[in-house]
C-alpha cells in the first residue's frame, strides 16, 4: 500500500512547502474538474511537481456534486431549500451526471492509480433505450436479444446471430472472424450482412455502442462490435442489471480521489483562488500563473476551458433538466439508478437525448427520493422545450430546473503556447469520451501514452492482496 | 464509519487532523511500523496506511488517512471526513499556535463530520517536557469541554502511542455507527467473481 518517494535534498521541507507560489513548478493545473484532477494525479505519480489551483472554495469545478443548499443558490439564488425536499446534506447533485461503463477507461484509471481505495462504487440498476415511445431494457446478449420485447419474432433469430458473432469475436484470433475482415468492412455493410432492421441498429449503436451520430455507419465495424464486447463484458463484471456502476455520494468524489491521489504524491493544493490567471512572455507561451499579487512559475499550464480566453472555441450548447422526485422513472422495473438512452430518430433529432437517475441507493439524496436529469445537445433557439420527450417519461417531478450551457474545446494542441485546455464535458450520460479526452491531453503533455491494458488489471488486483 | 465485518471485526476510517509538523505522520508511523525518524518528510506518497488491533473480543481494522498536504492551503477535501470513524487531532505541545489550530480542526470536525466520530486530541512530543508551552492541564480541560478523549504522546519515544489508537477502538462499538453499504471490488476480476450486484472489499 504505502509508496513513499525519497527526497534526499529536503530533509525539512515544511518551510519550502509553505512558499508555495513562490516555487517554480513542471505543471500548474486550473480547474479541480474531473479531467483536471485525473492528470494531476497522473503527472504527480509520474514524479512532476504539480500546483493544482481552482477560484473556487469546493473540489470538482464544472464536475461537482452540489449539496442541497449550493444547489438551490447556484440555481435559484434563495438561500434555503424548502423543507419538504429534506434533510439538504444528504443531497449530492451533479452537475454533470455521467455513469461508468463497469469494464470502462475510467475504471481502468482508478486501478491504475489505486484511486480506487477512496471511493466506494455500487451497480446501476437499470439500462434502457426507448422505441417507439416506449422504453425497453436494453438487450446486450444473444439470450437477451431473444428475451426482449424490443424485437420482433423473425428479427430475433438474425439478431441473436449477430450477437453471438459479436461476443465470440477475438481482435487478435482469425479464426473467430469467419472470414470478415471488420478493419474493412464498414458498420453498414455488417448490418446488411445480418439484415438487421433498422430499429435494432438503433439500439446496437446508441444503447450498445454509444454513438452519439450515425457517421458509425460508415466507419469500420471494428469499433462498432469493441464498444459491444465493452458493453457485454462490463454487464457481466459485477452481475447487475446494467454495465455501470457509480460512485457512492456521486461524481464529486472522482475528482476528489484523484486530486488526493496527486497530493499524496507532493502536488500542492490551493482552492478559493477567484482571480487566478495564466501568465504570457512576449512570444505568447504561458509561463506561470498569477493570483493575489504573486506569480508561480511553470513549464506547462493545465487546465479547463474557462481558464482559457481567447484559446477556445464554441463547440456546442448542452440543455439539462434536473429534477428532484419521490418516486423511481416509470416503467423501469422501480430501478433506483438508471439510463435511458432516446436516439436521434426515435425523436427526429440529431442529437440523443439521455435520462439519468441516481437516489438514495447511492447516498445522493434523503430516503425515498430520487434525482433525475434530461440532457441533450441543444439543436433549437428553445433548449428547454426540446427536453418534453424525456420529461414526459419522468411522471410528476417535485422540483425542476435548467441548466444551460455552452460547450467549449481548444483552439490549439498545447505544443505552441504551452498550454494544454481540456473539452467541456459533453451531454453523454457515461465517461468514455471523458477519459479519451484525458488520455490524449496526457499524451500532449507527456509525450508518453498511458497505458490501461489488461496487464495492468491484473497486477492491481494482484498488489491488492 | 465502522463496519461490521464477520466475527466481532470492525472496519473503521480514522483521519488525522493537526497543525503541519506536529506529528502526525510520525505518530501513524510508530503505530503501524514501530519506526520513528528525527527528519520525517513531510507526508508524502504514504497518506493511506491500514492497522489491525484487538479489544477484548472484537478486532478493529483502521484505514488511516493522513492529510497529504491539503490542509496547508485549507484545501482539504469532504471526501476526507467522508465516512470516518474516528479522527485525531495532534498539537505539538511545545507550540502554542499548533494547540490552537487543533481547536479550529476540533470544531471543524463537529461541523463537517459524523455525529458518533470518536475524537482523540493528542498532545504529541511530550518527551521534550524542557521545552514545553501547552500545560497538560489545558489539553485535558478543553478536551473535557468538548467531550473528547485526551492523551499526551510521544511518536519520538513510543510513550502512549499504541494507547491512542486502542482507546479509540474500545469507544468504537460503543459509538454504534449506522452499517454502511460496502461498495464493488473494482479490482476483482470481473468473470471470475460469481454473480452478485454489490460485492465487498476484502
Ligand atoms: N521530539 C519529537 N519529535 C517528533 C515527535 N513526533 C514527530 N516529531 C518530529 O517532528 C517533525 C514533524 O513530524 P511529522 O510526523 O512529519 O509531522 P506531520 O504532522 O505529519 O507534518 P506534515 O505532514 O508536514 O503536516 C519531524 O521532524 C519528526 O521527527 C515526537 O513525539 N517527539
Ligand atoms: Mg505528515
Amino acid at each position: 500500500m504505502e509508496k513513499r518517494r525519497s527526497s534526499p535534498d529536503t530533509p525539512d521541507s515544511s518551510a519550502s512547502l509553505s512558499a508555495g507560489m513562490d516555487e517554480e513548478y513542471d505543471v500548474i493545473v486550473l480547474g479541480t474538474g474531473l479531467k483536471e484532477c485525473i492528470i494531476s494525479g497522473l503527472l504527480s505519480v509520474d514524479g512532476l511537481k504539480v500546483l493544482h489551483m481552482d477560484r473556487n472554495d469546493y473540489y470538482g469545478g464544472e464536475s461537482a456534486s452540489l449539496t442541497l443548499k449550493q444547489f438551490w443558490k447556484k440555481f435559484k439564488g434563495e438561500d434555503e431549500p424548502p423543507a419538504s425536499l429534506g434533510s439538504a446534506r444528504d443531497y449530492n447533485i451533479d452537475l454533470v451526471p455521467k455513469f461508468m461503463m463497469a469494464n470502462g477507461q475510467l475504471v481502468r484509471v482508478l486501478i491504475h492509480t489505486d484511486v480506487t481505495k477512496y471511493l466506494q462504487f455500487k451497480a446501476v440498476d437499470g439500462s434502457y433505450v426507448l422505441n417507439k415511445g416506449k422504453i425497453y431494457k436494453v438487450p446486450a446478449t444473444d439470450v437477451e436479444a431473444l428475451k426482449s420485447s424490443l424485437l420482433g419474432f423473425f428479427e430475433k433469430f438474425r439478431a441473436k446471430k449477430f450477437f453471438v458473432y459479436v461476443q465470440d469475436y477475438e481482435e487478435n484470433d482469425p479464426k473467430t472472424h469467419d472470414g470478415l475482415d471488420l478493419r474493412k468492412l464498414t458498420a453498414r455493410e455488417f448490418f446488411e450482412k445480418y439484415s438487421l432492421s433498422d430499429e435494432v441498429i438503433q439500439f446496437v449503436g446508441h444503447a450498445l455502442a454509444l454513438y452519439r451520430d450515425e457517421s458509425f455507419y460508415n466507419a469500420p465495424a471494428l469499433d462498432l462490435v469493441l464498444r459491444m464486447k465493452l458493453y457485454a463484458e462490463s454487464l457481466l463484471r459485477f452481475g447487475g442489471g446494467s454495465p455501470y456502476i457509480y460512485p457512492l455520494y456521486g461524481l464529486g468524489e472522482l475528482p476528489q480521489g484523484f486530486a488526493r491521489l496527486s497530493a499524496v504524491y507532493g502536488g500542492t493544493y490551493m482552492l478559493a483562488k477567484p482571480d487566478a490567471k495564466v501568465v504570457f512572455d512576449d512570444s505568447g507561451k504561458a509561463i506561470g500563473v498569477s493570483s493575489e499579487g504573486e506569480t508561480a512559475k511553470c513549464k506547462k499550464v493545465v487546465g479547463d476551458p474557462s481558464y482559457f480566453p481567447g484559446k477556445i472555441a464554441k463547440s456546442g450548447k448542452v440543455v439539462r433538466a434536473i429534477c428532484i422526485m419521490s418516486h423511481p422513472v416509470p416503467n423501469t422495473n422501480d430501478s433506483a439508478s438508471v439510463q435511458i438512452i432516446l436516439p436521434q430518430k426515435q425523436l427526429n433529432r440529431k442529437s440523443d437525448m439521455y435520462i439519468f437517475c441516481c437516489s438514495y441507493s447511492h447516498n445522493v439524496a434523503p430516503k425515498g427520493k430520487y434525482i433525475a436529469f434530461v440532457t441533450t445537445t441543444a439543436e433549437t433557439d428553445r433548449p428547454e422545450a426540446e427536453l418534453a420527450p424525456g420529461l414526459k417519461l419522468l411522471g410528476q417531478v417535485d422540483e425542476q430546473i435548467f441548466d444551460i450551457y455552452d460547450t467549449y474545446e481548444p483552439l490549439e494542441s498545447g505544443s505552441h503556447d504551452n498550454c494544454y485546455i481540456s473539452k467541456s464535458y459533453d451531454p453523454t450520460t457515461h465517461f468514455e469520451t471523458t477519459v479519451e479526452d484525458v488520455l490524449s491531453m496526457y499524451t500532449r503533455i507527456t509525450g508518453k501514452i498511458l497505458d490501461l491494458s489488461e496487464k495492468d488489471l491484473n497486477q492491481a488486483s494482484a498488489a491488492d492482496e | 464509519m465502522a463496519t461490521p465485518g464477520a466475527g466481532g471485526n470492525l472496519q473503521a476510517k480514522l483521519v488525522l487532523l493537526g497543525d503541519m509538523g506536529a506529528g502526525k505522520s510520525s505518530l501513524v508511523l510508530r503505530f503501524v511500523k514501530g519506526q520513528f525518524f528525527d527528519y520525517q518528510e513531510s507526508t508524502i506518497g504514504a497518506a493511506f496506511l491500514t492497522q489491525t488491533v484487538a479489544v477484548n473480543d472484537v478486532t478493529v481494522k483502521f484505514e488511516i488517512w493522513d492529510t497529504a498536504g491539503q490542509e496547508r492551503y485549507h484545501s482539504l477535501a469532504p471526501m476526507y471526513y467522508r465516512g470516518a470513524a474516528a479522527a485525531i487531532v495532534v498539537y505539538d505541545i511545545t507550540n502554542t499556535e499548533s494547540f490552537t489550530r487543533a481547536k479550529n480542526w476540533v470544531r471543524e470536525l463537529q461541523r463537517q463530520g459524523n455525529p458518533n466520530l470518536v475524537i482523540a486530541l493528542a498532545g504529541n512530543k511530550a518527551d521534550l517536557a524542557s521545552k514545553r508551552k501547552v500545560e497538560t492541564e489545558e489539553g485535558q480541560s478543553y478536551a473535557d469541554e468538548n467531550g473528547l478523549f485526551f492523551i499526551e504522546t510521544s511518536a519520538k519515544s513510543a510513550q502512549n502511542v499504541n494507547e491512542v489508537f486502542y482507546e479509540i477502538a474500545r469507544k468504537l462499538p460503543k459509538a454504534a455507527p449506522a452499517p454502511q453499504p460496502q461498495g464493488l471490488n473494482l479490482n476483482a476480476q470481473g468473470r471470475t467473481q460469481p454473480k452478485r450486484s454489490c460485492c465487498s472489499t476484502s
